[in-house]
């Protein structure tokens, strides 16, 4: 008998067995080592003081920039008086979650865009506004859908919309902070702010 | 007939190798996690107090795991925080112990908090949330202006990060970044900063006519995507990080809230399709608009994407608000979870944190969605809503 013709197979064979049977992979049945200590870091950067936020610079909005063909769209607005009280009497209210402007409120848009027709160095601002039950960022599209809708029904009362700024403030400021339809229904609205020219400008 | 017997008797034995070797490497998987009906894995502590022992509680029931007598338990886990924290694991069917670790440096409530993480690497074997962050909003009433804060994950070690005074909205993190997009009236408008952590530097972004608001940031922090007006109705546009390179991207009549993919290339947001509120998808890319299902759920908004990529958690506005979440693909419709508004995920993609109402004031509170175990963070102080989890 050749020994070395069965030797051979049979040393593979046993080094197979040993090799894949003999280094146990995953945690071993043996004690481990005692306690690993981890280093979780300086006591100091436990809660690293924010510096304080920069007053931010009202320049530095993009567009601000000469020869930029985007602007901001709000300069047309800038140093004029809010007169708030001026068309209190005219704000207009909503649907729940809606922005269709209601019949009824024809005659407020229309004293609203007769006040602008009577000064033309006048100007608008539109807020819309939510009641608490759409969540904050849901909220604040639909008071902006609100505030877009009334200066669309103006620009057909003839306003141009340019002289119109709105701004939502969602569920932000309610007229009433109550929390059933009687305080909700105030609180879906648009509410018309005057602008005039500041005096000598 | 010898040689035979010896070729044999090699395959025989090379046989036995190879599926001993197989035998040893078979590991019994995890069951699939189902949406809110996933039972917590049971264990057991002992030795803690005090802090030590809230930490460990709040961020193992959150990843996933449930407190119970040693008996019961699948694990136990044994330990002390006298001084500094330490601890080991032990796997009771196993009989073997899997992890064992002293912490030292930072504080106690930090040790506790690496702690959790190494337990939840060694037995979910996947990262721990215990040491993250989330930012929110946080007001006086449940209504007006507020502030920007940053917190600990549950809640611990809150810092504002604006004083202004102004209302302010829906901070959204820059990815692997100590920065803030948020939307703030600092400007009397609604306006949407750029605000770094680091510097305390901000600038306006985005300040046009209109709206400004719902910034969500790219995975590579290159772009944003965001809700503006100043094309006449709220759509999602897309710029860069700095502002510049507007791009339009829907022209529907009523979308809000947008967040991205984590592969970058679809935004999913809120919108009205055929007299109908839908979740929907659109290419960062532009071109269609495809609906997303969300059957049986009406008025879903405020959706969110898992940073896996397979799980998009919403808000459903019924009357009253409740968290859902659905698989990214359609492949099932959405499972409502638990009463609240405003999900973000953490890093993890099982654990996200949201806000619900108790007594006409937001809470901050974090849930797993698997097991639809959840608790409320400690920040007591105000109304305190729109969290974003740092990724």
């Amino acid at each position: 008998m050749k020994m070395n013709q069965l030797v051979f197979p049979l040393v593979i064979a046993l080094a197979a067995t040993l090799a894949t049977t003999g280094c146990k992979k995953g945690t071993p049945k043996t004690t481990p080592l005692p306690g690993q200590r981890a280093y979780v870091g300086n006591p100091n950067d436990n809660a690293p003081t924010l510096p304080p936020a920069n007053p931010f610079n009202p320049d530095n909005v993009p567009g601000s920039k000469p020869g930029s063909i985007e602007t901001a769209g709000l300069d047309p607005f800038k140093d004029m008086t809010m007169d708030p009280a001026a068309l209190a009497a005219n704000t207009v209210h909503f649907a729940f979650d809606s922005a269709v402007v209601k019949q009824t409120e024809a005659a407020n848009v229309s004293a609203v865009a007769a006040a602008l027709a009577a000064n033309a160095s006048d100007k608008l601002e539109i807020d819309g506004h939510c009641d608490e039950r759409g969540t904050q960022e849901y909220n604040r599209a639909l008071g902006e859908r609100r505030a877009l809708a009334l200066r669309e029904a103006l620009a057909k009362a003839g306003i141009s919309p340019d002289r119109i700024r709105t701004i939502s403030f969602g569920k932000d400021k309610p007229a009433d902070p109550g929390h059933d339809e009687a305080a909700w229904s105030k609180n879906r609205r648009g509410e018309f702010i005057l602008l005039h020219p500041k005096a000598g400008v | 007939m010898k040689k035979i017997i010896l070729y044999l008797l090699t395959i025989g034995l090379a046989a036995v190798a190879l599926t001993g070797a197989r035998a040893q490497e078979i590991r019994i998987e995890n069951t699939i996690n189902i949406l809110g009906q996933t039972k917590p894995v049971p264990v057991a502590l002992d030795g803690f107090t005090g802090e030590a022992a809230e930490v460990l509680k709040f961020d193992l029931y959150v990843q996933g795991f449930s407190f119970v007598t040693p008996e019961a338990a699948q694990y136990l886990i044994h330990g002390s925080d006298a001084g500094s924290v330490a601890g080991t694991v032990t796997d009771k069917i196993a009989r073997k112990v899997v992890l064992s670790r002293s912490y030292n440096g930072a504080s106690l409530r930090r040790q506790a908090h690496a702690f959790a993480d190494d337990i939840v690497e060694a037995l979910q074997n996947k990262k721990g949330i215990g040491q993250t962050k989330i930012a929110f909003k946080s007001q006086p009433a449940a209504y007006g202006g507020g502030e920007i804060y940053i917190a600990d994950f549950d809640g611990h070690g809150a810092q504002a990060v604006t004083t202004d005074g102004a209302i302010v909205a829906k901070p959204a993190w820059v990815p692997g970044k100590l920065a803030l997009y948020y939307t703030s009236y600092a400007r009397n408008n609604p306006d949407i900063f750029y605000h770094s952590l680091s510097s305390g530097q901000r600038r306006v972004v985005a300040g046009y006519s209109g709206l400004n608001t719902s910034a969500t940031v790219s995975p590579d922090g290159a772009k944003i995507a965001m809700i503006l007006s100043k094309a006449g109705s709220p759509n999602v546009w897309l710029c860069n990080a700095d502002g510049s390179n507007l791009k339009r991207l829907t022209t529907g009549l009523e979308d809000s809230s947008p967040t991205w993919s984590p592969d970058g290339q679809w935004i999913c947001f809120a919108t009205k399709i055929a007299e109908r509120r839908r979740l929907a998808k659109v290419s960062v890319d532009g071109g269609p608009v495809h609906t997303l299902n969300t059957a049986g759920v009406s008025n879903p908004t405020e959706p969110d994407w898992s940073p896996d990529g397979k799980w998009i958690a919403f808000t459903r506005q019924a009357g009253d608000f409740d968290i859902c979440v659905m698989p990214a693909d359609g492949s099932l419709p959405p499972t409502v979870l638990v009463a609240g508004q405003n999900p973000s995920w953490a890093p993890n993609s099982r654990t996200l944190v949201f806000n619900h109402e108790i007594g006409h004031r937001e809470v901050l509170s974090v849930l797993d969605v698997f097991t639809k175990q959840y608790k409320d963070c400690a920040r007591t102080v105000g109304s305190n809503s729109q969290p974003a989890w740092a990724k």
